[in-house]
């Protein structure tokens, strides 16, 4: 691991943000670039008049008056969002973090993303945004568009940052769960921690094999390895290891299903997010 | 991907309720005396006009490119098809309505949007110019040997449009200066023409209806002209429109897929009877002044439309046309650039030439396509004019006077090739010439052939001519050597 990309965005999750960068970049000896995204100016900028008449240069009259006040918003959008940059640095450089970058960028936060993921190992993000915080449990919008679009693995930090010790794969035997376990595999972030697999279904042949396959090869990096297969609704049965076990990250493969399906019976993903209290990481 | 679809796409509908349907109001309300004015400078009844208005407003809302902008029946097209009415009658007109639209997607299709990058700044305020000054002169016949009451009204209308607005910003002050001198000419009974009597209004919603032409290939031959002018201009004002739009509400567009919303709007607007239209520059100001951004916006103004045209007509039927002439004279101020007048005396004489060529084009032949093309061309020639001043030629004379090396440097083409030969000594008695091309760029075959002229004479006159980078020099001719796809093709293009 090299990069870490944190989002931050001035909410209340921005502290753990902080902290749990810091922990992956300290545990991947990564270097991180902080980004902010000033959001489109939506909506009628100006006062509405309805007069419905046109002086003479009306169009010109009104470009100015548009771009006046366009220009007033983004420059408070602009200072807040350095202001929003020092402070994560600086909690970044308190938590022992010495290589990190801002950067400050107008646009749309997927798309800016996408532009910026290129070099990054890990994306670290709240699991609500600025505007989210009137409903409890909801997530914020721009966690499920960020999960379809990206190709890297996120992190989705929750409220607080606790100290992790034990993580949990959810595995179902498919190609974004094998995906999870090559992030593993592949990354010293996890190194040394105790491993728990969990499979949900019913206990046929051929999942205990790819399970024990997995199992072997993870045991082979080193890892302490509990491995499980519980029947009954896949969200629910992790949510209660979670608990039961004190497991305090969960990793996971994402959004394995197209968009129309999640819109009938719903995302198992959005589902576990919501209901475990603790730091997902999300392959893809 | 099917993400970022599906919340640009509630975005563009569902991101500024309010305002959108706010503005729609506001833009339904002025659409209504305009569709009627431009339903008159065409020659046919107002209901033409209106049932235009609404079905160009709808469909653009969900199939054009540019969210917020506002298309319908307008006087740039409405223009065009006066001779098509008063020659062949209405069947006639919806017939190249229709085509106007097949040939808009065609142009869609082959993306000729792209073509809007040689129509000029100059050309556009041209353009703008020229349209608002054929807005005025549709107004004429009202004002030319019409009782003393009439200028009294159109005055009146005028002051009220114009000074309403102090008073409060929230009801429009067109709707307030019909619904005053209605009031007025009613109560007073004053005999005035009015709307009802300009032809029928609309009393049902429009209906699925075929033009009924004969189908053969004279009536092609009589609507595709008036086709294709009313396609190219209904693109160029939409177009135009779409990138003032874009510039006041600091977004972007999808232009191709404007083109192709604007022809589907007016194949779909022929068979329902009504007339071509395209993108209002006026109206599009007044939508974004009122807060419109979506295509909620667009959408709500032609459903209002209809609702209002279909609900109110008899009281339409009683609107002085003093009225209408009154909010006719504010679009065509609020259209013209006033500022431009100014700019001509500060701007590059060429670039205001260019405007007024546009300009007296439009207004000498009525048609804005005819004034855009004159002003395309002229820009064109004044821009090769400048590029070929950057050219020079210049020489040094070996030691022993019999060998002299000339190097061209600059842009060498059909409008340089005559500089280049005169640059040249003929007369001068050597052995040697070198010519030194590395430094210049040949664009195109007339430069090549005056290169080949300057060799053959120098060969005539008994000197031995070497010709050096010419091989870099004519890598510009990229249509003949294809270089222009090979990576790092501007660095060499342009660096040599």
């Amino acid at each position: 691991m090299s990069r870490i990309l944190a989002l931050f965005d001035g909410s209340i999750y921005s502290q753990s943000v902080c902290n749990h960068t810091s922990w992956a970049a300290e545990r991947g000896s990564a270097s991180i670039d902080v980004l902010h995204v000033l959001g489109r100016r939506d909506g009628p900028g100006a006062p509405a008049d309805f007069s419905g008449s046109l002086n003479a240069d009306a169009r010109a009259i009104l470009l100015a008056e548009l771009a006046q006040l366009d220009e007033q918003k983004a420059i408070l959008a602009q200072k807040r969002g350095r202001l929003i940059l020092d402070e994560a640095k600086a909690c970044l450089q308190r938590a022992g973090a010495t290589d990190v970058t801002t950067k400050l960028r107008h646009g749309d936060l997927v798309e800016t993303v996408q532009d910026f993921e290129g070099g990054t190992d890990l994306i670290v993000i709240g699991k609500r945004g600025e505007a989210a915080d009137f409903a409890k449990l909801h997530l914020g919008s721009n966690l499920e568009r960020l999960a379809r679009s990206s190709h890297k693995p996120i992190l989705v930090a929750s409220r607080a940052f606790k100290p992790i010790s034990r993580f949990l794969i959810a595995f179902d035997g498919s190609a974004s769960a094998l995906k999870a376990v090559e992030f593993v595999e592949a990354n010293a972030l996890l190194r040394g921690l105790e491993c728990h697999i969990l499979m949900v279904g019913s206990e046929t042949e051929e999942a205990k094999a790819s399970l024990d396959q997995t199992t072997t090869r993870l045991q082979a990096l080193g890892y302490t390895v509990h491995a499980k297969i519980e029947s009954g609704q896949a969200d629910a049965v992790i949510a209660a290891a979670v608990e039961s076990e004190g497991i305090d990250l969960l990793v996971m493969g994402a959004y394995g299903h197209s968009r129309i399906r999640n819109l009938i019976i719903g995302s198992t993903t959005t589902e576990m997010i919501r209901s475990c209290k603790i730091p997902v990481i999300l392959c893809r | 991907m099917d993400t970022i679809f599906l919340s640009r796409l509630r975005a563009e509908w569902l991101g500024n309720i309010r305002g959108d349907l706010l503005a729609g109001l506001v833009v339904a309300l002025a659409l209504i005396p305009e569709a009627i004015a431009f339903s008159i400078i065409a020659g046919v009844d107002p209901k033409v006009g209106l049932y235009a208005s609404f079905s160009i407003a709808v469909i653009t809302a969900i199939v054009g490119g540019r969210p917020g902008m506002i298309s319908a029946a307008t006087a740039a097209t409405a223009v065009l098809m006066v001779t098509l009415v008063k020659d062949y009658g209405l069947q006639y007109l919806l017939v190249a309505t229709v085509l106007a639209g097949i040939l808009q997607v065609l142009a869609g299709l082959l993306r000729l949007d792209k073509v809007m990058r040689f129509v000029s700044r100059s050309v556009m305020t041209g353009f703008v110019n020229a349209l608002a000054i054929l807005i005025f002169m549709a107004q004429l016949p009202e004002l030319i040997n019409v009782p003393w009451i009439t200028y009294l009204m159109v005055v009146g209308g005028l002051a009220i449009i114009y000074l309403f607005p102090r008073l409060t910003k929230h009801i429009p002050s067109p709707l307030m200066c019909i619904a005053v001198l209605t009031a007025a000419s009613l109560f007073l009974g004053l005999d005035v023409r009015t709307v009802g009597d300009m032809g029928e209004l609309p009393s049902t919603l429009p209906m699925f209806l075929l033009p009924d032409v004969p189908l053969t290939l004279e009536t092609f031959l009589i609507v595709l002209p008036y086709s294709a002018a009313v396609a190219a201009v209904g693109l160029l004002e939409s177009l135009m429109t779409a990138s003032i739009v874009d510039e006041l509400t600091d977004t972007t567009s999808n232009k191709g897929r404007e083109c192709i919303g604007q022809g589907v709007a007016n194949m779909a607007t022929g068979f329902i009877g009504g007339m071509a239209g395209c993108a209002m520059i006026g109206q599009s100001v007044i939508n974004v002044k009122s807060g419109g951004r979506g295509r909620l916006s667009t959408f709500a103004a032609g459903i209002i439309l209809l609702a209002l045209i279909v609900g109110v007509s008899d009281w339409v039927s009683v609107i002085p046309m003093a009225a209408l002439v009154a909010i006719m004279i504010m679009v065509s101020i609020g259209t013209f650039n006033w500022e431009s007048l100014k700019n001509l005396k500060d701007h590059p004489r060429s670039s205001s030439i260019v405007m007024l060529a546009t300009v007296i084009g439009v207004v000498a032949t009525h048609n804005l396509a005819i004034g855009v093309l004159t002003g395309v061309l002229l820009s064109g020639l004044f821009f090769s004019w400048k590029i070929a001043q950057i050219f020079r030629v210049s020489s040094t004379l070996s030691d022993d006077e019999t060998a002299r090396t000339y190097v061209v440097e600059g842009q060498l083409f059909f409008a340089s090739a005559e500089d280049f030969l005169t640059a040249f000594d003929f007369k001068e008695v050597l052995e040697h010439v070198t010519i030194d091309v590395r430094r210049s760029h040949i664009w195109d075959i007339s430069s090549v052939a005056a290169l080949d002229t300057v060799v053959l004479k120098f060969r005539r006159e008994g000197a031995r001519v070497d010709v050096i980078g010419l091989n870099e020099a004519s890598e510009t001719i990229v249509d003949k050597l294809g270089i222009h796809d090979k990576p790092g093709a501007l660095e060499r293009l342009m660096g040599h």
